[in-house]
């Protein structure tokens, strides 16, 4: 912590990375990472395929024994990890899922299976603690998922792309259940996104990884429920699409002169977005510092 | 595309479009697609009993029209009475019996071998580096092979027998439940990690569940193999049971009762692999895979 010198006004942060590198062999995919996450702020983290958010959400999540690498992480006590895929043990209840590790003997284990029955319900699985999870749909599965992470009264959400093999529909539902669930118990979360939307719908904050670094950190000041048709939550998007698309153009620049194929579409949302491009960084350092 | 709506179907579509209510006008469905289904399909009751009683229909029918000649194979009703009249006489019970023992003892405790070896073997580095390489030495070690240095060793007593039927049934659940073991998913270990499981924990409900499938099927191949050892060594060094008692009455020219000897051997073999997957099918209820 000496690392950190103050300046930090309001909650302690809940998660705190300070010079983060990890290298597959020769490759850095995380070089340097410095972050902060105040308790309670929902993170979304988005980045192309390849950039390293999984190995980020990884070594904040400590299952990364393998890796190689160096920097310190301050992680809360209680982490829960959600999964792309809901990695339910197949031979498990549902309801056996949501409470394994936890408490499992004397009145502890009767409390903790009422925080699990509690968790199903919250997630619209009441009545299906029995079923195996052979039995689930995928949203449902995820849902067990999410319920399986809630029983643990987590201080820290730690979920890599958790609604990417949903349908839209379904995903949309899984948004306002997980906002609700956030408004409700005020965990610190971390989402791992591929999807701009999801991001600006979702989260206090935005994050692009790009080469092993942030090269936007940008808050999103929108009033909740938000909206996509909100002007200002294009912007947004927008925004992110320039970090996310422009970025690739440059680094296909040297060797490659011809148009880039980034999407026409999203270089005039660049040309249109000109002011906040260039206050992209001015608003890094002030969220960083702030 | 963003406003498809669902429409009525063209007039004239017909009732074969019973299916399709939300279908694009112009390409009314004239027919259900079918769809290959690759699965072995519906559960068929009494399966597994369906072959052998085909086998000794076909047997029975065979014999019956004087196409088997007896001094080949002898009818299944000749074989039955003959079974009866050993068993009358005194001579099958005792036999039997003292079968059974032997190949129970003995599947016991390779049983109890090949679960504590693989154990062993499947969740420590060093086990594994100690035991497996050993396991494997004495897989291809043929047992017919080993037969005589165990006489040397243990005698010709119940010790030995019991020795090697064991040896024939610690191999194959160790094969199966050490490779099983070795081979859990990295993401549930990862999944337990972030659980905080114990290592206990992580044993209990992760590991161990997680390879009963390929406990059952080592369990399966062990109990076959206590009867395929069994006949060994009762036929080549023994003064009692089921293959002493078929060797002795196959060098009196008495086929019948070397028939009724298989039979036996047959039905305990069918009989004790259904026991098996019974009990496989309860405690994997989980599972839902092309056995249904
Ligand atoms: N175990 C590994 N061994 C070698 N390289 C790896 C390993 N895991 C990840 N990488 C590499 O590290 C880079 C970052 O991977 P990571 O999984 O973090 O990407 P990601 O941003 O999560 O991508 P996606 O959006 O596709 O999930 C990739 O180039 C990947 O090839
Ligand atoms: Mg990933």
């Amino acid at each position: 912590m000496a690392a950190h010198p103050g300046g930090l006004s309001g909650p302690a942060p809940a998660v705190v990375l300070d010079r983060l590198t990890r290298r597959f062999g020769t490759r850095t995919v995380l070089d340097g990472v410095d972050l902060r996450i105040p308790d309670g702020q929902f993170v979304a983290l988005v980045g192309r395929s390849g950039s390293g958010k999984s190995t980020l959400l990884r070594a904040i999540a400590g299952i990364d024994h393998e890796v190689e690498g160096d920097g310190g992480i301050l992680a809360p006590q209680r982490v829960s990890v959600v999964f792309q895929d809901s990695r339910l043990l197949p031979w498990r209840r549902v309801l056996d899922n949501v409470l394994l590790g936890l408490a499992r003997r004397g009145p502890q284990r009767a409390a903790a299976e009422q925080r699990g029955r509690a968790a199903l319900a919250e997630v619209g699985l009441a009545g299906r603690e029995d079923a195996w999870p052979s039995e689930l749909s995928g949203g449902e599965a995820q849902r067990a998922a999410l319920a399986r992470s809630l029983a643990r009264e987590p201080e820290l959400i730690l979920a890599d792309e958790p609604f990417g093999a949903l349908d839209a529909l379904t995903r949309i539902k899984m948004h306002t259940l997980l906002r609700e669930l956030w408004h409700r118990h005020g965990p610190t979360v971390l989402l791992v996104t591929h999807d701009v939307d999801e991001a600006v719908l979702l989260a206090d904050r935005a994050l692009v990884l790009e080469e092993g670094r942030f090269c936007l950190d940008l808050p999103i000041d929108l009033p909740r429920p938000r909206s996509v048709k909100d002007p200002r939550f294009a912007e947004y998007r927008e925004r992110l699409l320039a970090a996310l698309g422009v970025r690739e153009d440059e680094a296909d620049a040297p060797d490659t002169p011809q148009t880039p194929d980034t999407p026409v579409e999203v270089e005039s949302e660049a040309e249109s977005q000109s002011e906040p491009e260039t206050t992209a960084a001015a608003a890094q350092l002030a969220e960083v510092a702030a | 595309m963003a406003d498809t709506l669902i429409r009525p179907l063209p007039a004239g579509s017909g009732p074969a479009a019973e299916a399709g209510s939300a279908q694009p006008a112009g390409a009314a469905p004239s027919a259900r697609r079918r769809v290959r289904r690759l699965g072995p399909g519906r559960r068929i009751p009494f399966a597994r009993a369906l072959g052998p009683v085909l086998l000794i229909a076909a047997w029975s029918l065979a014999s019956a029209t004087g196409r088997l000649d007896p001094r080949i194979l002898p009818a299944p009703w000749s074989v039955v009475n003959t079974g009866i009249q050993l068993w009358n006489s005194g001579t099958l019970g005792p036999d039997l019996a003292i079968s059974l023992q032997r190949a129970g003892e003995g599947f016991a405790i390779g049983l109890v071998a090949g679960v504590a070896l693989a154990l062993v073997a499947g969740l420590s580095r060093i086990g594994a580096a100690l035991i497996d390489g050993n396991v494997q030495i004495n897989r291809a070690l043929p047992i017919l092979g080993m037969i005589p240095l165990f006489i040397l060793w243990l005698g010709i007593g119940e010790t030995f027998k019991i020795t090697i039927i064991a040896m024939a049934v610690y191999i194959p659940i160790y094969i199966n439940l050490s490779a099983a073991l070795s081979a859990i998913d990295q993401r549930y270990v990862e999944l337990a990690e972030t659980l905080g499981l114990s290592r206990g924990e992580f044993l209990r409900h992760v590991v161990v569940p997680g390879a009963l499938p390929g406990f059952f099927t080592g369990l399966r191949l062990g109990v076959t193999g206590s009867w395929l050892a069994l006949v060994v060594v009762e036929e080549v060094n023994a003064t009692s049971g089921l293959g002493y008692l078929m060797y002795q009455q196959a060098t009196y020219g008495l086929i019948d009762s070397v028939v009724v000897g298989l039979a036996i051997y047959g039905i305990w073999g069918f009989a004790s692999d259904l026991i098996v997957r019974l009990i496989e099918r309860r405690v994997l209820s989980w599972r839902r895979t092309l056995a249904g």
